[in-house]
């Protein structure tokens, strides 16, 4: 079967998105977990890139009417659990400064005090 | 006993020195106090009004709202072992004699968190809004922690030393509030609260927690949940 331009396309682009994510992996920044994540979600994408028609089977097999459809409520799910993740990911990085700032204010008084009793 | 009184404090030039001079210099059954202001990265000369009033100061080198503030305070009074804590707004909006009002349960009743309330019925007209959202945090925080209370939101506070070394506070900004009660209901602490005196000026109000802010504390308390 011909793949067209845009298949081809998307698919080298999705192809570059999974090498990033292996490298991440090697380098010990993306968890085990987070890099199957990463691969399912751009493996289904190019499959689905390269055979769209998969999308009608998979819409027939949960309910949904068209593929279109099916690939579009995966999609928001998906934009919207990254948000959450992201969102979480921003509080704990809030949380951590926030713990530097409490140790930092605890330590100036520290050094504060040794420098008097010196 | 050494008690701690901690205020969290930003940009309280004006108020912090008549708080700081306000506050009991001797309490009944309490050998030691020590006051600590924590100066949440303000712009303006609050911390330098703290410590010519005698506070200790401890700087927040950027601001990091209420939560971080407690969170400094907490760090403090387990650090140095107080064996109580109480927690008091630098805006002038609490009675500095009810102080010993809520310590008197932690030292006499062996209670571990003690909330001053501040909802008397000429209030709850006057703020009849303010009232109703509080009114509304009270009702999350028992659907989430099944913990009655009649002022969630209340900044006077004490604790005692099980309490301070329990307590681990992870909100930086107004939900810090709520968070208190997660943490009550996480260790077993017992609680109970006490009706305090609120002095509601136009100076409290403008620096009390704002109205409109209050949807996003609901959320990101509900957020918190789903982590």
């Amino acid at each position: 079967m011909p793949f067209t331009f845009t298949q081809i396309f998307l698919s080298l682009f999705l192809l570059f998105a999974i090498s990033r994510v292996v490298i991440r992996f090697r380098e010990g920044i993306l968890p085990l977990l987070g890099f199957a994540f990463w691969l399912a979600v751009f493996g289904f994408a190019i499959v689905i890139v390269l055979f769209p028609g998969l999308t009608s089977v998979l819409a027939t097999v949960v309910g949904i009417g068209r593929g279109a459809d099916f690939v579009i409520y995966v999609s928001v799910s998906l934009i919207f659990f990254l948000i959450f993740r992201l969102y979480i990911y921003l509080e704990d990085i809030r949380h951590d400064i926030t713990e530097i700032i409490t140790h930092l204010a605890l330590e100036n008084k520290k050094r504060k005090n040794a420098r008097k009793t010196s | 006993m050494d008690l701690l009184i901690g205020i969290p404090a930003f940009n309280e030039e004006t108020m912090i020195g008549k708080v700081l001079k306000s506050l009991p210099k001797r309490i009944p059954g309490i050998d030691r106090i020590d006051i600590l202001v924590v100066d949440d990265g303000s712009s303006d000369r609050t911390a330098a009004v703290a410590k010519n009033s005698g506070a200790l100061v401890l700087r927040h080198i950027i601001n990091r709202g209420l939560g971080g503030a407690l969170k400094t305070i907490f760090a403090y009074a387990g650090k140095y072992r107080y064996d109580l804590l109480v927690t008091i707004d630098a805006d002038g909006q609490h009675h500095p004699a009810d102080i010993v009002k809520i310590l008197r349960p932690v030292i006499d009743n062996g209670k571990d968190v003690v909330i001053g309330t501040r909802w008397k019925n000429s209030l709850k007209k006057k703020f009849i809004l303010r009232y109703l959202i509080n009114q509304l945090a009270n009702f999350y925080t028992f659907l989430l922690y099944g913990i009655e209370t009649g002022d969630s939101q209340s900044g006077f506070r004490s604790f005692s030393g099980k309490a301070v070394k329990k307590i681990n506070l992870s909100s930086d900004g107004m939900e810090v509030s709520s968070e208190f009660f997660r943490e009550i209901y996480r260790h077993g602490l017992i609680y109970d609260e006490v009706p305090v005196k609120l002095i509601y000026t136009d100076y409290s109000q403008g620096k009390g927690q704002r109205l409109s802010n209050a949807p996003n504390v609901f959320f990101r308390q509900f957020l918190r949940l789903l982590r």
